[in-house]
């Protein structure tokens, strides 16, 4: 018989719903019977920042001259109730990482690239190490539900307290570290045997819910003698009763964080499909606290995909005193550099993409325990590059700043902004570029 | 001997004074008079001091607490000695739910009952119930030891790790990964010290007790497990 000629063959054609990614990980999940866990946040394409654009100075604004008038940047955290707020050169903090996450060379060259930005830096789930409060001129410690390595003392050498019930990668899930990351040291830090895979709790073992929480906080501000801000950090999912709730219970600062925020280990499928964009989300606490009367006394923090100094601008633009950012400066630090190519291909991945941050294999020596791989990563070269890197988030934002006729970061506001987007205009509450419409708010 | 009556004093100046005090303070003994149920009733003692509080206290009383030995004459809020580093504390009444959570060390006593989730997370405290425990006691209990005189509610030690619990009552039911354990003479001889310790030596014989622990089970993830997670 005659082949057929080409031209009757289809070609092959995927399918969008399964498409190649979604048919590996059946074929995964099939061959090993357990879900796929990695580090990071929300990959997906997400209604972002990206989506928004500054108006810049015209006719009706007046800018300010690039380099030579001045756009302060400082902010001031835990003006409400802490005898002692924390005060902070730039907008751009480093958010909570465990040690056991990363690397006790991490932890320091995140403390060294803070401090030289002034900036503050934040634990994790397993406590402070003598690393990261050595370097660290400002450092604000978690206060977990798993509670590891938990302890008066390094509640008091705080300079602030963060209480954390969620985080935007996994809201209503606890902490995760698989036993290749838990190390003698890490193990007795958290008074968990050698090995083991770690699972943390996901609520808190002595509060439940907001009447609990103002008394847990008062516990802490009477342990620490009302000196410390308190912090509470709810991953983003219902960012108005959330916020509105935290400063009810007596937060100095509300910290959100949206589901690009990342995590040290959790469930694919958890990160991918629980909580919101940060972009959806800063407008609702923003008017929790107006309701309240407390935007700009009770301060907010938001993280979860920050990357430049035009995302930093937007965030503040929004309401905001301050962002944080965590995957970015792992980047900073050396996370997923291309010179690491060959190494990243052995794991079966490529730089840019490297996430199995819980298999403590990292080529960068920063999302690991080993002690051969960590010792790779320099903290002093580290800490440099994060804090050239925080210095040019800066200068970014302050450049959008001027533009837009602002003497401060804190000075930018919504009426700055426009958005490309529909879904993005309806999410920040800002018009439709080139209309005055905002969905849900006005009549187009 | 210093009394601070709460009806006329805050407990933000009472625990100011007792955060105040110099390791070799010769001022060791101090009673609260009027606690009315306040929160954080000496939370965050770092002193080799005595506070006896005349009534009950609500929450986190003795929260953190460090080297202090802390005596409520009545009952106990929630989390009554939570994150206990060392020290003692002793509440002759009952306690609340999370009695003792997180513990990392130190002595916790509680001569009635403590309410639910009971050592929750404990990380080597070691505490004392005369009487019963509630649901969900010693979850994720990760070290030191839960003696309990009465019985324990539903799923004891759900998730455990290296903590022991001895129980000489009946036990509702044990939570994942949670099972009965056979008492050797080391067994015995640590809850022989622990009832010393919490001045009821002869109250009961370590003979009457049952030790429960971890099965190890889940110590490393296995699909096989799922439904236990």
């Amino acid at each position: 018989m005659d082949p057929m000629p080409p031209a009757a063959h289809t070609r092959p054609r995927f399918s969008a719903t399964f498409d190649p990614y979604t048919i590996s990980e059946i074929q995964r999940a099939a061959a090993t019977g357990i879900y796929d866990i990695r580090g990071g946040g929300s990959k997906r394409r997400l209604p972002h920042f990206d989506d928004l654009l500054f108006l810049g100075a015209s006719i009706s604004r007046y800018p300010l001259e690039g380099y030579r008038e001045r756009c302060g940047t400082d902010v001031v955290l835990g003006t409400r109730f802490a005898k002692t707020p924390i005060r902070l050169r730039i907008p751009v903090t480093i958010a909570g990482m465990s040690f056991g996450a990363l690397s006790a060379q991490a932890k320091e060259a995140l403390g060294r690239g803070a401090t030289a930005a002034g900036t503050s830096t934040t634990t994790g789930d397993g406590g402070m190490t003598r690393e990261e409060r050595g370097h660290s001129k400002t450092l604000v410690y978690q206060v977990l539900p798993s509670r590891y390595g938990m302890n008066p003392d390094d509640l008091r050498a705080a300079d602030a307290v963060e209480i954390v019930v969620g985080q935007g990668a996994k809201p209503g899930g606890g902490g995760m570290l698989l036993g290749q990351k838990i190390s003698a040291r890490v193990a007795e830090m958290r008074d968990l045997p050698e090995g083991i895979d770690q699972r943390s709790a996901c609520r808190h073992p002595d509060w439940t819910g907001p009447d609990d929480l103002e008394i847990k906080i008062e516990e802490i501000r009477e342990i620490t003698d009302w000196e410390k801000p308190i912090y509470v950090k709810v991953g983003a999912s219902r960012p108005y009763y959330d916020t509105a709730l935290a400063v009810k219970a007596g937060a100095d600062v509300v910290v959100l964080d949206g589901m690009q925020g990342g995590t040290a280990a959790t469930q694919e499928i958890f990160i991918e499909h629980v909580g919101l964009p940060i972009l959806a989300s800063i407008r609702p606490a923003v008017q929790a606290l107006q309701d309240l009367g407390m935007h700009r006394k009770v301060q907010l923090v938001v993280s979860g995909g920050i990357r430049n100094g035009a995302d930093v601008a937007k965030a503040l633009a929004l309401g905001a005193d301050a962002v944080a950012i965590g995957t970015a400066a792992l980047i900073a630090l050396g996370d997923n550099d291309p010179r690491l190519e060959a190494e990243y291909e052995k794991l079966g991945t490529t730089a840019g993409a490297y996430d199995d941050w819980h298999e403590g294999r990292d080529p960068a020596g920063i999302t690991t325990q080993d002690p051969a791989l960590a010792a790779r990563l320099d903290p002093v070269k580290a800490g440099r590059r994060l804090a050239n890197y925080l210095a040019v988030l800066t200068l970014e934002a302050q450049t959008i700043a001027r533009a837009c006729g602002k003497s401060h970061l804190h000075n930018l506001e919504p009426e700055d902004l426009v958005a490309l987007t529909i879904e993005a205009a309806a999410m920040a509450r800002v018009p439709l570029a080139g209309t005055d419409w905002i969905p849900g708010r006005s009549s187009f | 001997m210093p009394v601070v009556d709460l009806a006329a004093t805050s407990r933000r100046a009472l625990n100011a004074m007792l955060h105040a005090l110099p390791p070799d303070t010769n001022e060791t003994h101090w009673q609260v008079a009027n606690p009315e149920g306040g929160h954080a009733i000496a939370a965050g003692l770092d002193a080799p001091v005595t506070v006896e509080i005349r009534g009950h206290v609500g929450y986190y009383c003795g929260g953190m607490n460090k080297r202090a030995t802390i005596v409520v004459d009545g009952n106990a809020g929630t989390g009554v000695a939570e994150n206990m580093m060392s020290g003692e504390i002793r509440v002759k009444g009952d306690a609340s739910q999370s009695a003792g959570a997180t513990g990392r060390g130190g002595l916790l006593v509680i001569e009635g009952s403590a309410a639910a989730r009971c050592g929750i997370s404990m990380k080597g405290i070691d505490i004392v119930v005369k009487g019963s425990i509630g649901p969900m006691s010693a979850f994720m209990a990760q070290r030191g030891n839960l003696v309990v005189f009465g019985d324990a509610g539903e799923t004891l030690g759900d998730s455990i790790y290296e903590a022991r619990l001895f129980v000489r009552g009946a036990v509702k039911s044990l939570g994942a990964d949670c099972v009965e354990k056979a008492m050797g003479a080391e067994e015995r001889g640590l809850l022989a010290g622990l009832l010393q310790r919490a001045g009821l030596y002869g109250a009961a014989s370590p003979d009457e007790f049952r030790l429960y622990g971890s099965a190890r089970r889940l110590y490393h993830f296995h699909v096989d497990n799922a439904d236990a997670y």
